[in-house]
């Protein structure tokens, strides 16, 4: 039976498009602006004038479905439309998607903010594109029965048309757009249960790819105005540092350079086009002044961890850790690093704007609108309604594009110089001013009993936290999400566990990079969970099923991966063999690498992948967000590393923080368990257990343990 | 004046011969298809074709592809026929998309030498192009598949 969904009428609105179409929005009243993420975001909503609008359907057929998210790879600019035309019943063959603009109805519900990250598109939405959905397959029956004076009940939604059993009849829902727009939200709904959908579930071509493949999609850097400028920001390489003296003589005479300015974030040469500004700005003569951090290296910020890492607030505290590991049959103890990364997207950091005294536009590839426009009405001055931000295709996004420093580069730059102006940043820039995905310290401790089965895990972090990553204040907590996700939910059932953070912050900025601390800690609790197993005398993989007696949807895709890789039977010559699990986002992962070790470094030949991700949308996308999250997890496994010297990054293109190229690519399986769960994230918790798969293989053949990334033997 | 074949369109052109073709096509003629990813040749996402043969527009000066075939992947059909474009989307290849542009025109010039290349020829000619999504899979299995059409099509 389908399930009666009921309306949440203040929300929902419907009204006429421009030429007889049909319109299906949201209606913000007082109650969705209280409910509105921040008092800044509320206030946005007030002097606002947008449609508001989740889907139209003109005369012509074609229904344009507007998406909230950002399309940064991960193909939402495919599956937020499949729910609406899921419930809609719409042909999808006449489905448009486009960019939703900025406005406060477009939130994602998980944060009440528009923002795309923590692989929350779908688990947000799910409800409320469904709703919108299901609200215009409503209306569009009863403007079909109310057109050929029927009972609604006698008439049937089918791929894009309303049909009268009895009659033979049909329309279009183009030719019923007009009538319907006219008809009130209805107060209740159906949504379709699971067996009924035609859409969702099955593998449907993305929307964007065509664009992807002629030249025609348009990213941020790809943005044209008329009289449009380019800019480039030289920074001090220093974090922290400032501009002292500048002589900007040499830069100004280069041919085509108009400007150079003063920002925040450094000096900016401004000019006809990128060429002349890259000119200018290595022209510039700056000195700068250095700051605090001067002196800054990777050695001394690894001390302090070390030093902080006994001193964490507990997090998690099953049991008695401390006093089983003081009476244990057998110990063991571990020390596991991480290093500093970069996102380091294909596409640059780069923003346009242009800001003028009564108006402020920015197009960008940007993964949080509802920061773009705060930041925008902060430094402009300019109340909301003022401020329209333009969201493009981002190359690559990966939670670096969440942030605002290239958004206030562009601004005021803008500003300055009085036109609009698209700041481009070199990929030295990108490499060396990232917020770096921390690089952390753990001191991990287990006790066995006689028969080899772990009694007590401890898990001391040190590193910096990203939530509170302006934090001075000594005050730690035990469970700040961005530095012990994927270390306090050890999923095994250990009696004694426990689980500390000592939050260590230093001059080095650090940012959500995907799938955030699962990132390291599932590296750091699935490598040293192999060491427990091999101390033990116990199969990796067995005694991960042991310890997920309570787990069933880890153990299924564990028992999943393990079984699609051949776990039981002895791997090729020369080639070994290395499980992980990870949950994160909701999602469920397993992954089994295949390793050969040759010339001193190891080889992955294929990595079997197994995930529980609830409903499925787009099957496709799952697959490829598998490979994507497993490809980008491998770099960070086998060669990334950002090391600091002298207050500055030491890396700064791609022959120093090289990424995993084609001829290094593993074959990637992908396997789903079908689910009727809640949807899961799907971008990031592919990440995870990459590492930690290829660290175990390594282990599996040379029976050194990898305690550090990335791998070196 | 620098004269440029740029999609079998003639330009002519007032700029600094030693300004890379990168920045002549995106800033200058508007073809913002090819992108720039890293500007010292070590990415492949500005790729482009100089009479057939793959080159890094991002090092390349204007003045050392003056008289050469330039083709961006705007000179692509733009009905996307091209067996490398259908094999594109037929495998859903492209994720973000960014350094899809260098991707195709590479596997385009390798299909236009080797018609039915090796694994080897494959890696050898992809190996230079980064991508940071991971669409490696699917461009390994896209130019097998195009290697196909295309003979379909002859």
């Amino acid at each position: 039976m389908p399930r009666l969904a009921v309306t949440r009428r203040e929300f929902m609105r419907i009204s006429a498009a421009l030429g007889g179409g049909l319109l299906i929005g949201i209606q913000l009243d007082n109650r969705a602006r209280a409910d509105a993420a921040d008092a800044a975001t509320a206030a946005a909503a007030d002097g606002m004038f947008t449609p508001n609008v989740w889907l139209t359907i003109t005369p012509d057929d074609v229904v344009s479905i507007r998406v909230a998210s950002s399309e940064m790879g991960q193909g939402v600019m495919t599956a937020l439309p499949m729910l609406i035309a899921e419930e809609l019943d719409a042909d999808w063959d006449t489905v448009r998607a486009e960019f939703a603009p900025i406005n406060p109805a477009y939130a994602n519900p998980i944060f009440g903010r528009q923002q795309t990250g923590g692989s929350t598109a779908i688990r947000g939405y799910w409800h409320t594109l469904r709703e919108a959905g299901a609200v215009g397959r409503e209306v569009l029956l009863t403007a079909a029965a109310q057109t050929w004076g029927v009972a609604v009940e006698s008439c049937h939604a089918e791929r894009g048309q309303v049909s009268h059993g009895n009659s033979g009849r049909s329309l279009r829902y183009g030719a019923l757009a007009r009538r319907a727009a006219g008809l009130p939200v209805p107060e209740s709904v159906f949504l379709k249960e699971p067996s009924q959908f035609t859409l969702l579930g099955r593998a449907m071509p993305r929307l964007d790819i065509p664009a992807k493949v002629d030249g025609s999609a348009g990213f941020g850097s790809d943005v044209k105005l008329p009289g449009l400028l380019t800019a480039t920001v030289a920074r001090c390489p220093v974090f922290g540092g400032s501009v002292g003296k500048v002589n900007d003589k040499r830069a100004r005479s280069v041919a085509g350079v108009r400007k150079v300015v003063v920002i925040s974030s450094g000096i900016a040469v401004v000019a006809d086009h990128f060429w002349a500004a890259r000119q200018g700005r290595e022209a510039l003569e700056i000195d700068w002044n250095p700051g605090p951090a001067a002196r800054l290296d990777s050695a001394t910020i690894t001390a302090r961890l070390a030093e902080r890492a006994d001193s964490g607030t507990v997090g998690r505290n099953d049991g008695d850790a401390e006093r089983a590991l003081a009476s244990a049959n057998r110990r063991l103890e571990a020390v596991y690093e991480v290093p500093y990364l970069a996102h380091a997207c294909m596409e640059p950091m780069n923003c346009t704007a242009d800001v003028r005294t009564d108006s402020c536009d920015i197009w960008v590839a940007t993964q949080a609108q509802t920061s773009v426009h705060q930041t925008a009405m902060r430094l402009t001055g300019l109340p909301a309604d003022k401020v329209r931000v333009h969201t493009t295709y981002l190359g690559g996004g990966f939670g670096r594009r969440g942030e605002q420093d290239f958004v206030i580069d562009a601004i005021e730059t803008s500003r300055a110089v009085g036109a609009p102006v698209k700041v481009l940043w070199t990929r030295e820039d990108d490499i060396q001013h990232d917020f770096y995905r921390p690089a952390t310290y753990n001191r991990l401790a287990a006790a066995l009993d006689k028969q080899g089965m772990p009694v007590a895990w401890r898990h001391r972090i040190a590193g910096p936290s990203i939530s509170q990553r302006d934090a001075t204040a000594r005050e730690t907590s035990g469970s700040d999400f961005s530095a012990t996700e994927g270390a306090l939910n050890l999923p095994y059932a250990i009696p004694n566990i426990l689980v500390s953070y000592a939050r260590v912050n230093s001059a080095v900025p650090v940012g959500y990079w995907r799938s955030v601390a699962s990132s390291q800690n599932a590296f750091i609790t699935e490598c040293f969970l192999d060491e427990v197993a091999a101390a033990g005398g116990k199969d990796p993989y067995a005694l991960r099923r042991a310890l997920l007696g309570e787990q069933a949807r880890l153990r299924a895709v564990l028992d999943l991966a393990a079984a699609k890789a051949d776990w039981g039977s002895p791997a090729a010559a020369g080639r070994f063999r290395g499980i992980a699990v990870a949950e994160s986002f909701r999602s469920y992962v397993a992954q089994v690498a295949e390793v050969s070790i040759a010339g001193g470094q190891p080889r992955v030949h294929r990595v079997v992948c197994a995930i529980d991700c609830g409903m499925t949308v787009n099957p496709d996308t799952i697959a490829a967000q598998m490979e994507s999250a497993i490809v980008f997890g491998l770099t960070a496994a086998l060669k990334g590393e950002i090391s600091i010297a002298d207050g500055r990054v030491v890396q700064s293109n791609f022959h120093d923080y090289p990424l995993l190229g084609f001829d290094e690519c593993p074959d990637i399986e992908v396997y789903i368990v079908p689910s009727e769960a809640d949807p899961g994230g799907v971008g990031e918790p592919g990440t995870p257990p990459i590492a930690p798969a290829v660290a175990n293989a390594v282990f599996a053949a040379t029976g050194n343990p990898v305690r550090r990334l990335p791998i070196r033997l | 004046m620098i004269r440029l074949l740029v999609n079998d369109q003639e330009h002519e052109l007032t700029a600094d011969p030693a300004m890379p073709l990168l920045w002549v096509l995106r800033d200058l003629l508007g073809l913002t298809g090819t992108k720039y990813g890293c500007g010292i040749s070590l990415c492949g996402a500005c790729t482009v074709l100089a009479d057939g043969e793959p080159v890094r527009s991002c090092t390349t000066p204007l003045s050392k592809v003056s008289g050469k075939k330039i083709t961006t992947i705007e000179g692509l059909p733009k009905d996307r026929s091209h067996p490398v474009q259908q094999a594109w989307i037929e495998e859903q290849v492209p994720q973000c998309g960014y350094c899809q542009s260098g991707q195709i025109l590479s596997a385009v010039a390798l299909l236009a030498r080797k018609p039915r290349p090796s694994d080897a020829d494959v890696d050898q000619a992809m190996s230079g192009v980064l991508c940071r999504c991971g669409t490696y899979p699917r461009i390994r299995r896209a130019i097998r598949r195009a290697a196909s059409i295309a003979e379909k099509d002859a």
